[in-house]
Parts: structure tokens; sequence; C-alpha cells
């Protein structure tokens, strides 16, 4: 039991460094792979909690998927630091608000959190059968229009995605690699005889 | 006095990596030396024969090479995430052998999600790559990142369908389990790679691609881009990435084995052969992937940029899917998938 004390008091506390590493870092690039740190150890945590599906797919999602594309995005851009610090106090009351709503909503929560035995008989850590099947279970059977319904939603922006960076430029050559396997000594080689004197 | 009991777990665990890490670190070393002996025979050199009895101290003496050298650190690098890209890759690499049945109940964690694991732990080797190339401070590097990035992220596309056919035929994310699944009467023609061969070879490709191996090595083609991503670094940081890699290249062929090869499991289901321990048959069986990797090293060109990207995401993807859901279908129809 003290080991599972102590990962958890490391995985807290790096969870909790790291995040606020992720505000006050003056690197963005920093700022990003503070955030990757604090997703590891959020998984971590998931899997002392007995969610080892979760703890495993928040890392091949968010940290190997995701956070790769927001890292390329932020190392790509030019920022500049000077400019970003002059919009502070013109955004300030507005972030501020946000902080205090989600601060809010946090307080609502924790202040009336209940254990909910539906949900701990779902998770079922060590138990009978193994949290991927019990959540698979659930998934493709209760909550099988919901999980298509997502699909769908992320089939849209997939869509969306491809129809907005698509662009069939004129005057831009294209490989057709048939064409270029199909290619033998006689279609790609022509063969003259050159005059002395005269050229081709 | 505090009761201790709670220690153990945690102090038999360490012993048990640390015993995996030595052997895994000495497998590697002579590894690399079958590499370097394999190409030269393909290309009718000698390969290494000065350091040691037939050069079998090769790599050893390349490690003191490595580790002596002075460390040099660019003027305009990010110097803390310069020096920290090499240990995430090694580290991360390193830790995927957690998980791994060598033989019988003979992994450090056997826990239900262990084929998660292992991709979870395959997809974060890219950061290593990134962060090296991005702290560097140059453009070389930095590009070489990219290009690498894009690519390990598209093959981990279609390793994640084959690997999902094959869970669907073992019906569970345990490693111990999928290779148990393979255990039938038929002994090797029982094994995964032949009912889903097309499948074996892709994640054979895949495998290649993901680990940026010939003739994917499009990331450190020394003949055109220096050395990639790592064309800053020297010595120590240079051997761990180095390092990383073969573990990683090691972590797949083990991958390869469990998923396809029956993992530890006798080719030749009856008493002789079954009485040869599991750990060696696994390590057997490693050591054939290795060799085809090698071979393949030795035998195939490069590929182009584009020609990688085409055959990550207009072949293999649309092959892989189309696989998931005919085997899907037909472990359906037959009934044979039902294990619960």
């Amino acid at each position: 039991m003290y080991g599972d004390a102590i990962f958890f008091w490391v995985f807290s506390a790096t969870l909790i460094v790291s995040a606020l590493a992720v505000i006050l870092a003056r690197n963005p690039v920093h700022s990003v792979l503070f955030l990757i740190l604090s997703f590891v150890a959020a998984s971590g945590l998931f899997l002392l909690m007995g969610a080892e599906f979760l703890g495993m797919i928040l890392i091949v999602v968010y940290v190997g998927a995701v956070a790769v594309l927001f890292l390329f995005v932020v190392m790509m851009l030019d920022v500049d630091f000077a400019e970003l610090k002059q919009g502070f106090l013109q955004y300030l009351p507005i972030g501020a608000l946000i902080a205090l709503f989600v601060a809010f909503e946090l307080g609502y929560v924790a202040v009336g959190w209940t254990r909910s035995t539906a949900a701990a008989a779902a998770a079922s850590p060590a138990g009978a059968i193994a949290n991927t099947t019990a959540l698979g279970r659930v998934l493709y059977t209760q909550y099988f229009y919901f999980f298509q319904a997502a699909g769908m939603i992320l089939l849209t922006a997939m869509i969306g995605a491809i129809v907005l960076t698509l662009r069939h430029r004129v005057g831009v050559k294209r490989q057709d690699i048939s064409i270029q396997v199909a290619r033998n000594p006689a279609t790609a080689v022509e063969v003259r005889k050159v005059p002395s004197r005269v050229g081709i | 006095m505090l009761d201790a009991g709670w220690l153990w777990p945690i102090l038999v665990s360490a012993l048990k990596s640390v015993v995996l890490l030595v052997v895994l670190l000495i497998y590697t070393a002579y590894v690399l030396y079958a590499e370097r002996k394999i190409w030269a025979s393909v290309q009718l050199r000698r390969g290494p024969n000065v350091v040691g009895p037939w050069g079998l101290l090769q790599s050893f003496a390349d490690l003191l090479k490595f580790v002596l050298k002075e460390p040099i650190i660019p003027a305009g690098a990010n110097k803390g995430v310069f020096l920290l890209a090499p240990l995430v890759t090694a580290v991360l690499a390193l830790s995927a052998w957690a998980v791994i049945p060598i033989s019988s109940g003979w992994a450090i964690g056997n826990i239900n999600v262990g084929v998660l694991y292992l991709f979870a732990i395959s997809s974060l080797g890219v950061y290593g790559i990134i962060m090296a190339g991005w702290s560097s401070n140059s453009k070389y590097p930095f590009l070489a990142a990219l290009r690498s990035a894009a690519q390990m992220v598209s093959y981990e596309v279609s390793i994640g369908f084959v690997i999902i056919t094959v869970l669907l035929c073992a019906g569970s994310l345990n490693l111990t389990d999928i290779v148990n699944a393979q255990d039938t009467r038929l002994g090797i023609f029982g094994w995964y790679w032949l009912p889903l061969f097309p499948m074996f070879i892709i994640f054979f490709v895949s495998a290649l691609a993901e680990t940026n191996r010939p003739p994917f090595d499009l990331v450190e083609a020394e003949s055109e881009l220096v050395a990639g991503y790592a064309v800053e670094y020297s010595a120590t940081p240079f051997l761990l990435f180095f390092l990383g890699e073969y573990i990683a290249i090691l972590t797949m062929c083990a991958m390869t084995t469990v998923l396809f090869l029956g993992g530890w499991l006798s080719p030749i289901p009856f008493a002789p052969f079954t009485w040869i321990p599991g750990a060696i048959w696994f390590v057997l069986k490693v050591s054939f992937v290795v060799f085809m990797f090698a071979m393949v090293k030795a035998f195939v060109p490069r590929y182009r940029y584009d020609q990688l990207m085409r055959l990550g995401w207009k072949v293999f993807l649309p092959i892989s899917l189309f696989m998931v859901v005919l085997v899907a279908g037909v472990l359906e129809a037959t009934g044979w998938g039902v294990h619960h």
C-alpha cells in the first residue's frame, strides 16, 4: 500500500508542477513539453486507479498524436514575446472571467461529489473482467449510438480538414506511380544515331 | 520498527529490471556486431575482425570510444532540451521491455494492456527526435526531425490496425495471453503469421519504417542528409541515441515474435522440442527477425520520401483497414474468435 502511496505522490506532484510550468514557462516549446509531461503524469494516476485502458489511450492519443502536431505548430511559429506581452492587460479581464468560471465549476463538482456505485461497478479494478473488456461491453451495447455519433463527428472533422487544405493547382507536375513502374528501356530511352558535325 | 513488507515487490521488480537491462545491453552489443558481419558478408568484406578474437569485442571498443570522447554542445542550442532528448529516446526504448514476455511468466509487468503499453511507448519515441531537432538550433536537424516525425506518425497508423487484427484473433490485450492463444497442436503453422499473412508482411515493413531502418532511413540518410536530427550530437549523447534506436529495433523484433511468431512457443509441438526452455526459442526467434532486418538493409535500396508516404497512407492503410473488417467479419461469422 505504501508503494501505491509513493507513486501517487510522485505522479500528482509531477502533474501539478508541470501543469504550473505550462503557463509559467517563457518558451512556448518548453510549455508544450511540460504539457506532455503532465499528460504522462495524469496517465500514471489513471493507472493507479486501475483505469489501465484510459491511461494508455491518454498516452497514445494525446501524447502520441495530438501533442506532436501541437508541438510542430509551436515550433514552426515565430512567436514574438514582446508583442505577446503587450496584449496582456487588454485580455486580462476576459481571461480572469474564464478562470473564475472554471474555478466555480470545479468547486461545485468537488462539493457535490459523492461516490457513485454505478461508476465503481463499471471500473471494477482487478475484478473478474478486465478493464478494457468492461469498457468495450458498455461502449458497444449501451452507448452504441453515442459511439457512432462520435465517430461521425470525427469523420466530418477529418473531411473538413482535407477539404480546407487540398488545393488543385494548375501547372504542378505530379507523379503517377503506375506509369513510372510500367516504364521499360524501350519507352524510357530513345537511342539516336548522331551524325558527326551535325548534332541532333 | 515499521513493517517493510510492502517494499519487497518494488525491490524484486527493480532487481528483475536490472538483470533484464544487463542481458539486453549485452545482446544489443552482439546484435550490432552480427549486423556488421552480415552486411560485410553480403558485400564480400570481412567486417570487424581486429578487436578481440574474430572482432567479438568491437562493440565494447566502440562504447569506450563514445564514452571517452568530449560531448560538444552547440553555443546556440537549448541546453536542457538538447541533453534531455537522447535520454528520452534511450529510456523510452528500454522501458518497452518491461512488458515483453520472454518466456511463460517471465515478464516484469504482466499487465492487461501490454499491447497498448508497447504501442504507447513506441508512439512516444518520436519526442526524442523532435526535441533533438528543435534544440540543436540548426536548420538541418530541425528539417530532419520534422521529416522523421511525419514518417513515424504515418506508419504508426498501419501498425495500430495490424495489431488490432491480432487482438481480434487472440481476444486479449495481454501479451502472455496472445502467445498462449497461438499455442495450438499445429505448432509453427498455428502461429498468427500464417492466418494473418499479409498483416505479418505489413507489420514487418511498418516496423522498418517506424524504427527508421533502411530502406526507410530517410531520417539519417548518411550519404545525402548527413546524420539527420543527430547532426549536432557527439560522444555519450550520440551513443544514447544510437542505443535507443537499436533497442527500439529489438523491441519491434520482439513484438513481431510475440504477435506473429508464437513468442516462447516451440515451433514443433512435441516432446524433445518442448523440453527446450521457452526463453531460448524466444531469443532464437528475435534473432531471426533481427537477421531479416539486417538482410533488408543489405539488399534493398533507399525509398524516396514521397514513395514512403504513398506506401504508408495509400497502400498499407487501406489494406490494413480492410483486413480489420475482414478478420472481424470472419471471426464473427465462424465463431472462432469467441473466448469469453
